[in-house]
């Protein structure tokens, strides 16, 4: 690492630097973006950046360059600020002109305001909080792969204050001087993560506590989350930026304490500024919380995010080499996966083959309102009274990069906060259980559902769930009007019999092992599993999910072929809706063994796996005889 | 930025944020020095007494500090403040030489102004061929309501440089607007008395914008926004004039509230005490002030962002004009003030905030009252969107390209896509209250049948995205209370609101009710009133009202409800038709839209924008009448579907039937954006109705077409065969002779066994419940006794 990092340590040097040499040309803001695209393409340059995912705030430098794994969950006002401004020096009436981007407050000296030369502008904030759900080793293997030098500056920086967010509760005084910045050793970043353990707990047993100690409440889309929330300031295309998108952002990180909201100062602020007095409490809480407890961060580079695998280039499809090397061993990953899964679903090879497709399957279009490519699987026959489901859960934790377990619990369904809402009072979005970013793995735990009432919410909050099955799309409420948001979330129902939701495809859990402890049995089994075979899986699932995908002409024909033969033989054996899914299944299938174009054999193997299926669904329906 | 300054002509020096108070410049009051510059708002004016009202409209909460020429130089800005004043004081001159031309400008304006295209209801009772604005002062000298309201566009249209220098000095401009007025009306009416001088209200400016659009050049600048209310807060009242009295002597003095701070008198000009001066509070002056937030309306957001919201102060009697949840076309100026980060310090964020100071408002949903705001929507098409639009509708096949961009994805069905499409466009809206036969119905109800899985909620999915007021509710979670309204306590205020439901939601829009089948009787019922008089009556916690639900319904339902209704224009049957030919097209349908790429979709169908712009102007101004041979084409269709039934003495078509006939046939006429309903038109309703009518209304059992099943969800010769099954188990029981109890199974097995006809247990039950309404048996469990 090269020891003159000044755009990491104080890339606001180099944004004053260039804006000098400008000489207020409008190149310059050009070329402020040019400089930091260019050193970030260096080689592993983005590792040198320390994170706010895995750094406490404490330990960054405020001002310098760092970056953030998160999603947008709500998208503020766009501001107006100072460009460009003039400040005069009292002493000595000298003016000088200064650059106001990337920036809260305007440097020392009084501002002149009748100034010619004052440039308003225009950024948009982003209200974005760490990805909702994300695995605990995601967090673990990007915290490790950083080569970012936390190192406590030896330079003073009185606005600095080091409790972190946690145990900070008298956030609301003034930040003095802290004179007793003694040396301090190098935090290892590992220790770093331990410190502040950022973990998901089960809902079902804690799901209305909050876990925030201060009484700020951070907005976090699921309960239980902790993490930095962070203010995005985005200089150029916010247009471009969606609700939900998954964002790696690099920018000077901004925690200058006069940007906090400080309740009492309000009084005398009023009488200087009547505007004040507008904003309701919860409004200034909400949009100008304490700049300790969510920092600023002024973008100067964003790069969407494809999917959040450590473990994967995070550009995939442009790095070949990555990707021919994984495929030539991709077949045999995915047979010691079905293996593993195989034991998982207690013996059950065909669940874990459908387990498998669930897992990787992403909706890849939208014709009109059909989402195309979602494949939301139901695992009927799950044991009711052990802790199956949660293993479950837990072992597909263990291969998603983000998954959330949702008990169905009639308590649940009646007061969980699913579908997010405007709060008009305080001018922000309330996030819901719903608000998910692309491709998490939301587990619905319907063994949990016993009998009784459900109230209003819990009515909408099912119609919320079958709605995002059906059309991958969730429903905003804004109160006066609802807003549709497409997502693209893959549902798996866990369930005794047959799901109250609708599904695309439902398997019946047939064990053909019968442990007389399950624990146990499913906790040796994830022992068995090797750190390094526990990765390849990984990689596996998030490289079969981002693969293409195209049908060829003559396949095509085969498959109509095939329908018209099938519905001619007994028509009410297969319907459009079958054909749909087949199309989906044939498409999956082909995709988890590396193939990007679908061949006959594939056609007929998906049709095959199909017809087991639906007869093992019709023969338990047999069985239960009551079962529509 | 640059642009717009130089075409400005003589305002051209001045900076966007004139940093001062223009106000105080009369035009006639040449001597500048003589004003008293901490009262801003006094203009020598012919008022003849009439006070004049403060504005804070136009000059609330300035920042910018203010050129100060009487007072003393503020200490450490000494040498810039000489500088300025004496710049500034060649600008005064300038500005005020433009002032005094648009003065005279002005009052041109209304003095000449005619406007004989005029569509406006407000301007309904008066002469089109007199100058507009002189007759307004006419009303006004009546009314003695002192606001002036002026449409931008007229403005504009007078006078294109007036125009500008309006819409970008306001706040210069206003006043002086104000002035010409004033001095216009008491030259006319030199006795008029009224509260205060009459205020001008631009509104319309025609740079209408989009929230999202709002940029910082826009800052300062007359602006109208449209938006939604979300909020309004408490009334807040602002201080104008401060009121201090001697506690010495009781002298008393007055104090103007200049930028949000009162100069609080440190001596008492009478005794010379020092800091003897008290407040006194309820001798000071206070305007009313409210501050509104607005949101961006929900169409003219772009998908996957949130809408964005601004803060809008009203003043005066604009205070409580809108509520949340009104939709809003806000006239304004834009500001934007730097904030401080505290008082004691000289740092500044470098943010500004930023609001609205509202001068006028127009509620948009008020006009919809009185129909549908056709000035308004009109203006969301550019011109060329429209040349688009109508090169679209004189092709010939027009007609079968929309039905088929309509859900592409949706494999076939292409009458139920024409329905659907006609639907779309609504019939055109007929209103005979006058001769007291109430409002015809325009829209146009649909209800499509099905086998499960034959893409019906698809397709109601695929509606409820299109149109903008659309709703989407499925018959089993929806209790007739969430479709019609429901009332609520606000747990904030404690008050009572009424909450609307679905179908007053949709009102001039598309209400799509999925699982038409499982709602319950009484939801059901709720529909009747809607569907056919378009309105919805209320009486709830005490509330009694009629609210508007000009909607439009498509429902879906499994195959046959119970109870069909007569209301819908179009029912039609979505079965699964089980031939080769037709399942290999489907095949290659469904296997097309799993490889075909976004833009070979694209290209293939026409965009669903386009769509929607070609529906939505065809709704606002296309409203086709009846020709001669049209109305002959009806009446013959009539005739001929009256005669078919009645061979059989069956009743084949009611005048219901003729009514969904016009509608369809106008809404076809609207799809070719023709103002006449001609022949074609006829026949193709004609044949939609048809197909609709085979499709659902066919008896099974003869394949005839069967109005009656439609009205009482059974065919005639189910009827009959139901009689007959009752006829025949009543001979069963007498044949039994006297058992008071019957075993049911054992009577049903009877039934069967003796039968030709096969006997469902349905039909079986029916039976023993016709008998049961005979009183002849009772059922209870399992057993039927005889009475």
């Amino acid at each position: 690492m090269p020891s003159s990092e000044d755009w990491i340590n104080n890339p606001l040097g180099v944004v004053d630097g260039i804006f000098a040499q400008s000489k207020l040309s409008p190149e310059w803001e050009r070329k402020v973006l040019e400089y930091f695209k260019e050193k970030l393409k260096l080689n592993d340059a983005k590792s040198w950046v320390p994170s706010l995912n895995d750094v406490p705030l404490h330990y960054l430098k405020p001002n310098s360059l760092v970056k953030f794994r998160c999603m947008v969950q709500d998208m503020f006002d766009p501001e107006f600020f100072m460009g460009a401004y003039e400040t005069v020096d009292p002493s000595t009436n000298s003016k000088e002109l200064r650059c106001g981007k990337y920036k809260d407050v305007t440097d020392c000296g009084q501002v002149d305001f009748n100034s010619r030369n004052i440039v308003t502008s225009e950024r948009q904030t982003f209200y974005c909080v760490p990805i909702p759900g994300e695995s605990q080793w995601v967090k673990e293997s990007y915290a490790c792969s950083s080569q970012a030098r936390v190192v406590p500056s030896t330079s003073y920086t009185p606005h600095r204050h080091k409790r972190s967010y946690e145990e900070d509760d008298d956030m609301d005084m003034p930040h003095q001087k802290e004179s007793s910045s003694g040396p301090q050793n190098l935090p290892d970043p590992r220790r770093n993560v331990d410190s502040k353990r950022l973990e998901t707990e089960a809902p079902c047993q804690n799901a209305s506590s909050s876990h925030c100690s201060s009484n700020l409440d951070l907005n976090f889309p699921l309960p239980g989350e902790r993490g930095p929330a962070c203010l995005v300031k985005v200089y150029e295309e916010w247009d471009s930026f969606r609700l939900n998108d998954m964002l790696e952002v690099f920018g000077v990180l901004s925690v200058d304490p006069a940007l906090s909201f400080i309740a009492d100062d309000k009084e005398v602020s009023s009488l200087l500024d009547p505007t004040d007095t507008m904003e309701t409490a919860e409004e200034q809480r909400a949009h100008s919380p304490p700049a300790s407890l969510v920092p600023r961060l002024h973008v100067l580079y964003a790069q969407p995010l494809q999917h959040n695998n450590p473990l994967l280039p995070s550009a995939i499809s442009e790095d070949k080499a990555f990707l021919s090397g994984f495929l030539s061993e991709l077949n045999s990953v995915r047979g010691e996966l079905l293996t593993y899964l195989t034991h998982v679903l207690l013996g059950d090879a065909l669940a874990a083959e459908y387990l498998i497709l669930h897992l990787i399957s992403s909706v890849y279009a939208r014709r009109d309102v059909l989402p195309l490519g979602k494949f939301t699987l139901n695992i009927s026959g799950c044991p009711h009274n052990s802790s199956y489901t949660e293993q479950l859960c837990q072992i597909i934790q263990h291969l998603m990069p983000s998954s959330y377990r949702l008990c169905m619990s009639l308590h649940n369904m009646n007061n969980l906060p699913m579908v997010p809402r405007k709060d008009y009072t305080a001018n922000r979005l309330v996030g819901g259980i719903l608000q998910l970013a692309s491709n998490t793995s939301l587990f619905l735990d319907e063994t949990q559902l016993e009998q009784g009432q459900l109230d209003a919410t819990g009515v909408r909050n099912i119609t919320a769930l079958g709605n995002l099955i059906s059309w991958q799309k969730v429903d905003y409420d804004f109160s006066y009007h609802q807003m549709e948001f497409p997502c693209n979330i893959n549902v798996l129902i866990a369930s005794e019999g047959r799901s109250l939701l609708p599904c695309d495809s439902q398997v019946h859990l047939r064990p053909t092992v019968s442990p007389p402890n399950v624990e146990e049995y499913l906790k040796a089994i994830q022992l068995a599993q090797l750190p390094s075979h526990l990765n390849k899986y990984r990689v596996y699932l998030t490289v079969a999910r981002l693969l293409d995908y195209s049908i060829s002409e003559q396949v095509t024909k085969a498959v109509e072929e095939d329908f018209v033969e099938m519905r001619k033989d007994n028509p009410q054996s297969i319907s459009a809706e079958d054909l749909h899914r087949m199309l989906v299944v044939a498409r999956l299938l082909s995709l988890s063994y590396g193939q990007t174009t679908l061949s006959r054999d594939g056609w007929i193997k998906a049709k095959q796996l199909e017809m087991v299926r639906t007869s093992r669904t019709q023969q338990q329906e047999c069985v239960n005889g009551n079962e529509p | 930025h640059g642009a717009q300054e130089s075409s400005t002509g003589e305002l051209q020096p001045l900076p966007t944020s004139p940093g001062t108070d223009l106000q105080s410049l009369a035009p006639q009051d040449t001597s500048l020095f003589s004003m008293d510059a901490s009262s801003p708002l006094i203009y020598d004016t012919p008022s003849r007494g009439t006070p004049a009202r403060q504005r804070p409209d136009l000059g609330s909460v300035r920042k910018a500090p203010q050129v100060d020429l009487c007072s003393e130089p503020v200490s450490g800005k000494a040498a810039g403040v000489i500088n300025l004043t004496e710049c500034n004081l060649k600008l005064h001159f300038a500005i005020t030489e433009a002032l005094n031309r648009a003065f005279v400008c002005l009052q041109r304006f209304l003095q000449q102004f005619i406007d004989p295209t005029s569509r406006e209801g407000e301007n309904v009772s008066l002469d089109l061929n007199e100058p507009l604005y002189m007759q307004k002062l006419d009303e006004i000298s009546v009314v003695g309501e002192p606001v002036l309201n002026v449409n931008c566009g007229h403005v504009q249209a007078f006078d294109a440089d007036l125009y500008r220098q309006l819409i970008c000095y306001p706040q210069e401009v206003i006043p002086t607007f104000d002035m010409a007025v004033n001095e216009l009306f008491f030259d006319r009416f030199p006795d008029s008395i009224l509260e205060h001088q009459i205020q001008v209200r631009p509104y319309s400016a025609l740079k209408t914008r989009n929230m999202r659009s709002l940029n910082p050049e826009d800052i300062d600048q007359l602006i109208t926004i449209s938006g939604m209310v979300i909020r309004t807060s408490q009334l807040i009242p602002e201080m104008q004039e401060a009121f201090f009295r001697c506690q010495v002597c009781a002298f008393s003095t007055q104090v103007e509230v200049d930028r949000g701070r009162i100069a609080e008198p440190a001596v008492c000009r009478n005794c010379n005490t020092t800091h003897s001066m008290a407040l006194v509070h309820n001798r000071s002056v206070f305007s009313d002030k409210q501050m509104i937030k607005l949101q961006e309306s929900p169409e003219d957001m772009p998908a996957g962002q949130t809408p964005h919201t601004t803060v809008v102060y009203a003043h005066n009697d604009l205070v409580d004009k809108v509520q949340p949840g009104d939709r809003v076309n806000i006239t304004g100026i834009y500001r934007a003030a730097p904030m401080r980060v505290n008082p004691r310090q000289s740092q500044v964020k470098s943010v500004y905030r930023t609001h609205f100071d509202a001068i006028h408002f127009r509620k948009t949903d008020e006009r919809r009252l009185h129909g549908l705001d056709e000035e308004n929507e009109q203006r969301l098409f550019t011109e060329e969107r429209v040349a688009t639009l109508r090169e679209l509708a004189a092709k010939p096949d027009v007609y079968e390209r929309l039905s088929s961009a309509l859900a592409p994805s949706i494999y076939e069905h292409e009458d139920i896509k024409k329905g659907i499409l006609l639907q779309l466009f609504g019939g055109t809206r007929k209103d005979f209250s006058q001769t007291g036969r109430g409002n015809f119905r325009a829209e146009i109800n649909i209800l499509l049948c099905g086998d499960p899985g034959t893409s019906k909620s698809q397709l109601l999915q695929y509606v409820f995205n299109l149109v903008p007021r659309g709703q989407y509710t499925s018959g089993k979670g929806s209790s007739a209370v969430g479709l019609t309204a429901y009332v609520t306590k606000d747990p904030e205020t404690r008050q009572l609101v009424l909450q609307t439901g679905a179908l007053v939601l949709s009102d001039n829009g598309i209400c799509c009710i999925d699982e038409f089948d499982k709602m319950s009787d009484n939801t059901r019922s709720v529909l009747h009133e809607v569907m056919e008089q378009q309105t919805l009556s209320i009486a709830k916690a005490g509330i009694i009202c009629q609210l508007n639900a000009r909607t439009s319904i498509l429902a879906a339902a499994n195959p046959l409800p119970h109870t069909l209704l007569s209301r819908f224009d179009l029912i039609f049957l979505m079965l699964d038709p089980q031939d080769e030919a037709y399942d290999r097209r489907l095949a290659h349908h469904l296997v097309a839209l799993y490889y075909q790429s976004e833009e070979q979709v694209e290209e293939e169908y026409l965009d669903m924008a386009v769509l929607k712009d070609y529906i939505a102007y065809a709704r606002t101004c296309v409203s086709p009448r009846l020709s001669e041979e049209a109305s002959q084409a009806l009446i013959e269709a009539y005739v001929d579907m009256r005669k078919i039934g009645s061979g059989r003495g069956m009743v084949s078509a009611y005048p219901r039937q003729l009514e969904s006939l016009i509608r369809l046939a106008e809404a076809h006429a609207k799809v070719r954006f023709s103002d006449k309903v001609e022949t074609i038109d006829v026949e193709e309703a004609k044949r939609l109705h048809r197909e609709a009518l085979k499709q659902s209304a066919t008896d099974p059992r003869t394949g005839f077409v069967d109005i009656s099943i439609l009205t009482t969800g059974m065919s005639a010769t189910a009827r009959k065969r139901k009689e007959e099954v009752a006829q025949a188990l009543k001979k069963l029981i007498q044949l039994k002779g006297k058992t008071p109890a019957l075993k049911y199974q054992q009577l049903f097995d009877d039934l069967r066994a003796q039968s030709e006809a096969a006997i469902t247990k349905d039909m079986f039950d029916e039976a023993l419940r016709a008998l049961a309404d005979e009183d002849y048996l009772t059922v209870t469990g399992k057993t039927v006794r005889l009475l």
